[in-house]
């Protein structure tokens, strides 16, 4: 789960990394009620990137302007999604300034802090044209990260004297941050030098959800859709596309390749959606009614390959409920006989081989 | 010969009280595997389908001679279950639990590489060796013994590529699922590996999907030390950016992860690629005839 940046940067606060004065609003009007020094930053709070692009973030000298400027970002949309909320900081003197992150490296099965001296600026980018500029240390998961492996990434990127040591207590607070929150990736670019101290201008913090259970008072953030949001409640994974063959199947492999099957002759998956093993009818009901909601759906193409998950029991969902446009079956594996014959009593085709299948849910969908 | 597991394999069973921990230590009784022990807290001395259950992994190995573990435990509960199955130097741990938070798999995976063990998952179906052993929740009846050794991320869709397979009269030696979860014991490399090194394995299916870099690794160790013909799918080439496709592991992160790249990469290094699942034994035989 994303939070916002406010969000972070009332974390980040908890655990002493020193931010920007600032406080959020979601009406122009509130900029009145505020007590900031000026000039101030307004930043949209999205969980999107690329919001500074999309004039998403502004600068204000005064009252007024400030008040004017939050009526432009308020409501506009960025990437899709519409800004509700604002950020509003006193504006702070920048020089130079630093990336620096902890993250899941997959590869490596460890943790890994990444800092760079080239901060304030996409990392995947730095990592790409100049990696020199990109310091790398994976944590070992029995020791931990002390505060001698943060003045040495420090070192690395050039801080000495009291920077230094600011630089390393940041860098501590934030591997707190990241094992004590169960943390995806916690992240400060730019990590920037104002006036005196070191400065989180910018935050990010994603909460792994699979870990939000033992993480109490975490906000909802959801940047999910309406579909996606009622899939969700009933365990059900979805994904929503911008086709119009709406797919249900068991597996998120098989999934993924019904998509790719659907592409392949020709057609465009209007969904993901993976009923999960062992789905019973009614989880598959519920499956159905969810991908067949969205608009623009012009065929169904159910792909089920039952290992723990019942032929029959899927079989009686879709007899049950006929759904509202044409659809295509493919049906084998676990009790399958019994799942074809209650599909064959309610005049319902199923196909053993998918790639027919496919083929002609994406012929109905033209 | 088979890998990671055959029919000298005695294989534990933690949280076989549990709905699908009991329902799966019957199907694997069934396929011939060699169920010795299951445990559960607290159910010491009781039994789940004629297997005695004990309280803890230790009494369980030293009173039945158990040598690999599956993982039925819910997911708060798995990283302890798994430490404690590598305390007791179990290997495999097969964990087949969901949802299991990351931090957690990274701990277990790190204690399994200091105890020297292999863990199998999270979030898999576990291993089978048709004929010998199997240890998780793959359908019993898709198998059949050959040479074609099959390593995924996905369950079902080892399953459909299995059953393709058997169908099209090429058995298997294993088949492996290594979870879908980012971060994962077994690597898609080391199974490869495996299977180079396994007489019985003539050729090697890799199925691989969006997120990570492990089919890149894959491709690196295939091209440096494969010489048997390997055939491979990624699923997933559809998938937008930025979305988690079902596995928490099948999301495209920036320019990481995508289909094309893993594709580009396993045919540089001579991997034959299908665009669809069901063409893997059409590809196997032309592979095995070249």
């Amino acid at each position: 789960m994303k939070l916002h940046e406010y969000q972070a940067k009332e974390i980040f606060a908890s655990y002493g990394i020193p931010i920007q004065k600032g406080t959020v609003i979601d009406r122009p009007g509130q900029v009145d009620e505020i007590a900031l020094t000026y000039p101030v930053v307004l930043k949209a709070q999205v969980l999107v990137g690329g919001r500074g692009k999309a004039g998403g973030i502004k600068l204000a000298a005064t009252p007024a302007e400030a008040r004017e400027k939050a009526r432009q970002i308020l409501g506009i949309t960025i990437k899709g999604e519409t800004v509700r909320r604002l950020l509003v900081a006193e504006a702070a003197d920048i020089g130079a300034e630093y990336y620096l992150a902890f993250t899941v490296d997959r590869a490596a099965r460890r943790l890994v802090v990444i800092g760079s001296a080239a901060g304030g600026i996409d990392i995947e980018e730095v990592a790409r044209t100049t990696p020199e500029k990109i310091v790398k240390m994976h944590i070992d998961p029995f020791t931990g990260f002390y505060p001698y492996h943060a003045r040495e990434i420090g070192r690395k990127l050039g801080f000495d004297g009291k920077h230094l040591l600011q630089f390393t207590a940041i860098a501590h607070s934030l591997s707190r941050i990241c094992t004590e929150m169960d943390a995806e990736l916690v992240e400060i670019n730019p990590l920037a030098i104002a006036s005196t101290a070191l400065l989180a201008v910018d935050a990010k913090l994603i909460i792994d959800d699979n870990a939000t259970y033992r993480h109490d008072g975490l906000p909802r953030n959801e940047e999910l859709t309406e579909l996606e949001v009622a899939a969700k409640s009933q365990d059900l994974s979805y994904v929503e596309l911008d086709g119009d063959v709406a797919i249900i199947g068991n597996g998120a492999g098989l999934v993924m390749s019904t998509l790719d099957m659907i592409a392949h002759f020709g057609g465009r998956p209007a969904n993901f959606l993976d009923v999960g093993g062992g789905a019973t009818t009614e989880n598959m009901a519920h499956a159905m009614n969810i991908v067949l909601r969205k608009p623009g759906v012009r065929s169904l193409f159910i792909n089920i390959f039952g290992g723990i998950t019942r032929c029959d029991d899927i079989a009686h969902a879709i007899a049950s409920q006929p759904p509202s446009v044409p659809m295509v079956v493919r049906l084998t594996g676990t009790n399958e006989a019994e799942g074809r014959r209650i599909l064959n009593d309610a005049s319902i085709h199923a196909y053993l081989d998918p790639e027919a299948a496919a083929q002609e849910a994406v012929r109905l969908s033209a | 010969m088979a890998i990671l597991v055959d029919e000298r394999t005695r294989v534990l069973v933690q949280g076989a009280t549990g709905y699908q921990g009991e329902f799966h230590t019957r199907r694997m009784l069934e396929f011939g595997t060699k169920v010795v022990a299951g445990m559960t807290p607290g159910k010491g001395g009781t039994t789940v389908a004629g297997v005695p259950m004990f309280d803890t992994v230790a009494e369980a190995v030293a009173q039945t001679g158990a040598t690999a573990t599956c993982i039925f435990v819910p997911a708060r509960f798995a990283q302890d279950a798994a430490l404690e199955a590598i305390a007791s130097r179990l290997n495999p741990v097969v964990i087949i639990s969901e949802h299991i938070p990351v931090h957690d798999s990274i701990t277990v995976v790190a204690a399994a590489r200091a105890a020297g063990v292999r863990v199998i998952g999270p979030n898999g179906p576990g291993v089978t060796s048709p004929g010998r052993c199997k240890i998780g929740i793959m359908p019993n009846h898709l198998f059949s013994q050959g040479g074609v050794g099959l390593v995924s991320r996905s369950g079902t869709l080892t399953y459909e590529i299995v059953a393709g397979l058997t169908q099209a009269g090429l058995g298997q030696s294993t088949a492996l699922g290594l979870g879908g979860d980012p971060v994962v014991g077994l690597t898609f490399q080391e199974a490869v590996a495996l299977f180079n090194d396994d007489p019985q394995t003539e050729a090697i299916v890799l199925v691989g999907e969006i997120g990570g870099s492990a089919e890149e690794e894959a491709a690196r160790f295939i091209q440096a030390s494969v010489r048997k013909p390997v055939v491979g799918y990624i699923a997933g080439r559809t998938a937008p950016p930025g979305k988690r496709m079902g596995h928490a592991g099948a999301v495209i992160s920036g320019s990481e992860g995508t289909a094309q790249a893993k594709i580009t990469a396993l045919e540089a290094a001579g991997v034959r690629m299908v665009e669809l699942p069901g063409r893997v034994p059409q590809a196997l035989r032309a592979a095995l005839r070249a």
